[in-house]
């Protein structure tokens, strides 16, 4: 495997930068989903994204990077209790992939050489702890974001199927990305990601030449480039690391859950989630921030991308639901 | 994206092509500009055969490092020559398909010599080293494909060559063709103006050693990038991959530093086909896909008037240049047609026990056309191998030459004898058929009065209908078209599509106003629902409007023929047996409304004051959704 294109040397996309890290320092924020054109950058962020994040410790030979020897599944008979650390998974998941790969199924090496019944884990097992990559996700084929909906909500992987009985854990950070022009996303699967973000294509020159230098030094020199950028994503995933500690000492002020509240219901977002959602990611971003306290600018920074797809969309706004968002805020949170 | 007229005109724009060859427009390119040039000589757009020759030479000589090449043919002679050549390229060719399946691009179990030899054997995948990859009927590639496509080709050491032979509405997923430099189209070639490619290897052999040591002007990106944002080039790939091709120009060339001539080169090979057509790009900025929401910093995009470069002016004309006029056109139409075909497309299902969503696999006998679900079988014998070895061994022992009762189907690897078991034992009760379960979607048709007796605002209530209905379709996987018919005619507003994105932009300029040519409307909207249905869409016809038709067919101001012009269409619509619905927007139910509900064979709804709510309901309710 080549070391991906450093996530420090991604130019711009700011906002989609910030969502990925946010995700990774509180994975509990639920996701990202990346909207936008052609060759802004979307799967390259991913996929530097997995290079970025901090190793995590996993019990050796378990299919599922379970933290814990007893959080191994039975059915994969996993021996070993000592903890080995792995890379983060990030799982791509290709579109017209079968459900047999993405939940798991019968094994059939084993049921041909040795005749025994056995489970061959998926891509969500693969996926757990870690992240569950998408391109293209509103090509997606409907009964394969059925599974995912029902998978991602529960955090639970459930297999009953050929006469296997099967469960196991399957928490992952979704992401997305696609392009609108193609196919719009069903509510449902919008509604699991924990933020969206939308990119375009740098409108000015200067922005536009840095990337095509930055990339072509990445494709002919790669060493140098790598030993100049390297450095940062170190930095980064310091930063992250640091972060993920002073999270749970970050204090909330009483008054930062009435602002939530208050634009969620300016905004009339449906159900708790946009609330919650909004909250968390404002959290992580002080700590991110090192903040002590989280405060209102926080909150005004990540409102965009915690609620605006999750409006009620609006068929005669042609200004879209970004402008929303930031309309209301400007009038909620003066 | 351009926008709905495009299909139009790039039809004749074909026809165009067809009938003068490529136009001398390396003329209009040199022209105003020759003179004033620094160093290199006048820009002279390639001729179309040597143009496809250095496309092959600079592919040769970086084949990952252009990505590949976009070769847009009819299958015939002329073809073969430009694909003869590919030979040149130092990876080992592999033929792919769009049909093809994982197993065959990534490996896997390969069943039969597994079961032959009871140790598992695995294949080796297409993609597994750097190759390539010839992809036949590229144009039908569907969209999985395409992504994962785009992924091998993402790491580096893949070159796709990517053979299409889409007509107008057909084209390479945009996927794909945004990750391929080159692009070469043979239309309007002739046999008489080709030669046959004969690859210099020497020469490529010594522009692959020389290419890493190519170096790169300071400005060379800069103006690479300039070029492609006055193209209208959105994108950020098509620069890199200029980059690359002008490099590799320049080490073809033997030259140490890529010079003006290779970024022209490049320009010419990589912008020309991806920039936006002239005409589309006259318009204001809007062209611009983004959604209005935007992150960054409202910046208008560049201003593509610095005049006093020339060197860029001239880059810019070179692409321009560089293909027929009408090309753009097309590519932009075929791309519209694929956007407009909607998410994957899944609506062109047809019928059959052969496709669609599969369902669990069950139990069954083979024949009357069944598909075996080869892997299920095996997962219901496979447990049971040992025992049945135990038994065969049993029965071989007891009775030799005969298998004692065991209905043995393996395969003809394993020759039957008493001493040599076969390695899988199947009965056929192991026996697993496919089952496939097919869903239709809906088409829902909107034809929309647009007259002026229909008041602005009833149209207005009408748009915000349909995108309310579109919204809320994901559920009932519904599409939507929508057409109006106002003064003489009707027109397609919206070819059926589900992406509410592209709704909001086509509804936003209906215009409204004129005379009630209702025969007009439904004749359309008969064209559209039989075209939907033979995509394999089910149709709905959902009329509105407020009276009755004043434009005869033959675009007469005839009431009396225009009354009985669209009672005859609305029989065929019925007869076509396209379901229909008639929502009498009027102050006060129409009598004659009513009567074509019944030629139609439809259901009447009257909706005065409807908002667009009210009308989303009543239809939601009509269409039983």
């Amino acid at each position: 495997m080549t070391q991906p294109f450093p996530f420090a040397a991604i130019v711009g996309q700011e906002a989609m930068k910030q969502a990925m890290v946010l995700t990774a320092v509180d994975p509990g924020i639920g996701g990202v989903l990346v909207f936008g054109d052609r060759g802004t950058g979307k799967s390259t962020a991913v996929r530097a994204l997995a290079a970025l994040l901090p190793p995590i410790t996993a019990v050796e030979g378990c299919p599922v990077n379970s933290a814990r020897p007893d959080d191994c599944p039975d059915w994969a008979h996993v021996t070993s209790r000592k903890l080995v650390s792995r890379p983060t998974p990030v799982i791509d998941l290709p579109l017209g992939v079968t459900e047999d790969r993405v939940v798991g199924a019968l094994d059939i090496e084993r049921a041909l050489t040795r005749g025994e019944k056995a489970f061959e884990p998926g891509l969500l097992a693969r996926a757990n702890r870690g992240y569950l990559y998408i391109d293209e996700v509103n090509l997606l084929e409907d009964h394969i974001v059925d599974l995912l909906l029902d998978v991602a909500q529960s955090g639970e992987n459930v297999v009953e199927r050929e006469g296997l009985s099967i469960r196991h854990a399957a928490r992952f950070v979704l992401v997305g990305s696609g392009n609108p022009e193609e196919g719009e996303l069903r509510p449902q699967l919008l509604d699991r990601f924990g933020l969206s973000v939308e990119v375009a294509s740098p409108r000015d020159i200067d922005t536009r030449v840095e990337v095509i230098k930055r990339r072509d030094a990445y494709e002919n020199d790669r060493e140098a480039f790598l030993k100049k950028w390297l450095k940062g994503d170190a930095a980064l995933r310091k930063a992250i690391l640091a972060a993920r500690v002073a999270l749970p000492g970050l204090k909330t002020p009483n008054t930062v859950l009435h602002d939530c509240a208050a634009l969620c219901i300016a905004l009339g977002s449906d159900g708790l989630r946009g609330e919650l959602t909004l909250l968390r990611t404002a959290r992580a971003l002080a700590a991110f921030e090192g903040a002590a306290v989280v405060g209102r600018a926080h909150l005004r920074a990540v409102a965009a991308m915690a609620l605006s797809h999750r409006l009620r969309r609006d068929p005669l706004d042609e200004a879209g639901s970004g402008a929303r968002v930031a309309r209301v805020l400007a009038e909620v949170l003066p | 994206m351009p926008g709905a007229g495009v299909p139009v005109s790039a039809k004749t724009g074909a026809s165009a092509a067809q009938a003068g060859d490529l136009p001398g427009a390396d003329g209009a390119a040199a022209g105003p500009v020759a003179g004033a040039q620094r160093t290199a000589p006048a820009a002279v757009a390639l001729e179309p055969w040597a143009r496809v020759e250095t496309a092959l030479a600079l592919l040769a000589v970086d084949p990952a490092g252009l990505k590949g090449l976009w070769l847009r043919a009819r299958a015939g002679p002329l073809r073969d020559r430009v694909t003869l050549a590919l030979s040149a390229i130092p990876l080992p060719a592999r033929r792919l398909h769009p049909g093809i399946e994982d197993q065959a691009l990534f490996g896997g179990l390969d069943l039969a010599a597994t079961l032959a030899g009871g140790v598992a054997a695995r294949t080796t995948g297409l993609l597994a080293d750097p190759a390539a990859l010839v992809l036949a009927m590229a144009e039908r590639c569907p969209p999985g494909l395409a992504a994962r496509l785009g992924a091998a080709l993402d790491a580096p050491g893949h070159s796709l060559i990517a053979l299409d032979e889409g007509d107008a509405d057909e084209a390479l997923p945009p996927g794909l063709a945004d990750r391929l430099a080159l692009f070469v189209d043979l239309e309007g070639l002739g046999w008489g103006d080709s030669q046959p490619v004969v690859p210099d290897l020497a020469r490529l052999s010594a522009a692959r050693a020389a290419l890493p040591q190519v170096e790169l002007p300071p400005d060379a990106a800069e103006t690479l990038a300039r070029v492609a944002a006055t193209l209208g080039i959105a994108s950020l790939r098509a620069p890199t991959l200029a980059l690359a091709a002008a490099r590799a120009g320049a080490a073809l060339a033997g030259r140490s530093a890529v010079t003006d001539d290779d970024l022209r080169l490049a320009c010419d090979l990589v912008y020309a086909h991806r920039a936006l057509p002239a005409a589309a790009e006259a318009e204001p900025p809007p062209a611009e896909d983004t959604p209005p929401e935007d992150t960054l910093p409202d910046n208008l995009p560049p201003e593509p008037q610095d005049s006093d470069r020339f060197p860029e002016e001239m880059l810019v004309e070179a692409a321009r240049a560089a293909l027929p006029a009408d090309l753009l056109a097309r590519l932009a139409a075929a791309r519209a047609a694929r956007v407009a075909k909607g998410a994957t497309g899944s609506g062109a299902a047809k019928a059959g026990n052969r496709r669609g969503r599969p369902l669990p696999s069950r139990a069954g006998r083979l024949g009357s056309g069944q598909r075996i679900d080869l892997v299920a079988t095996l997962r219901a014998a496979a447990p049971w191998q040992p025992l049945r070895r135990a038994q065969a061994a049993l029965a071989a022992g007891l009775d030799a030459g005969q298998s004692g009762g065991v209905a043995d189907l393996s395969h003809p690897l394993s020759p039957r004898s008493p001493s040599t078991l076969p390695a899988l034992l199947l009965r056929p009760s192991d026996i697993r058929l496919k089952r496939f379960m097919e869903m239709s979607d809906r088409v829902l048709i909107f034809a929309v009065d647009a007259s002026g007796s229909s008041a602005m605002a009833r149209l207005a209530e009408t748009k915000g209908a349909v995108e309310l209905l579109l919204a809320q379709a994901y559920a009932r996987r519904d599409h939507v078209a929508l057409l109006a018919f106002r003064g003489r005619a009707a027109e397609l507003i919206l070819p059926p599509t589900r992406s509410l994105v592209q709704t909001k932009r086509r509804l936003a300029g209906l215009p409204g106003g004129g005379a009630t040519p209702l025969a007009h409307g439904l004749q359309m909207a008969l064209a559209v629902g039989q075209q939907a249905r033979a995509r394999g869409l089910t149709p709905t016809i959902a009329l509105m409007t407020d009276g009755r038709g004043n434009i005869a067919l033959d675009g007469t101001a005839n009431r009396a023929q225009a009354e009985a012009d669209a009672l005859q269409l609305a029989r065929v619509i019925g007869a076509a047996r396209l379901p229909a619905l008639v929502i009498d927007t009027a102050s006060r139910p129409q009598p004659a409304l009513q009567t074509l509900a019944r030629a139609l064979g439809g259901t009447y709804l009257a909706l005065p004051r409807a908002d667009a709510h009210r009308m989303a309901v009543a239809l939601s309710g009509a269409l039983g959704g």
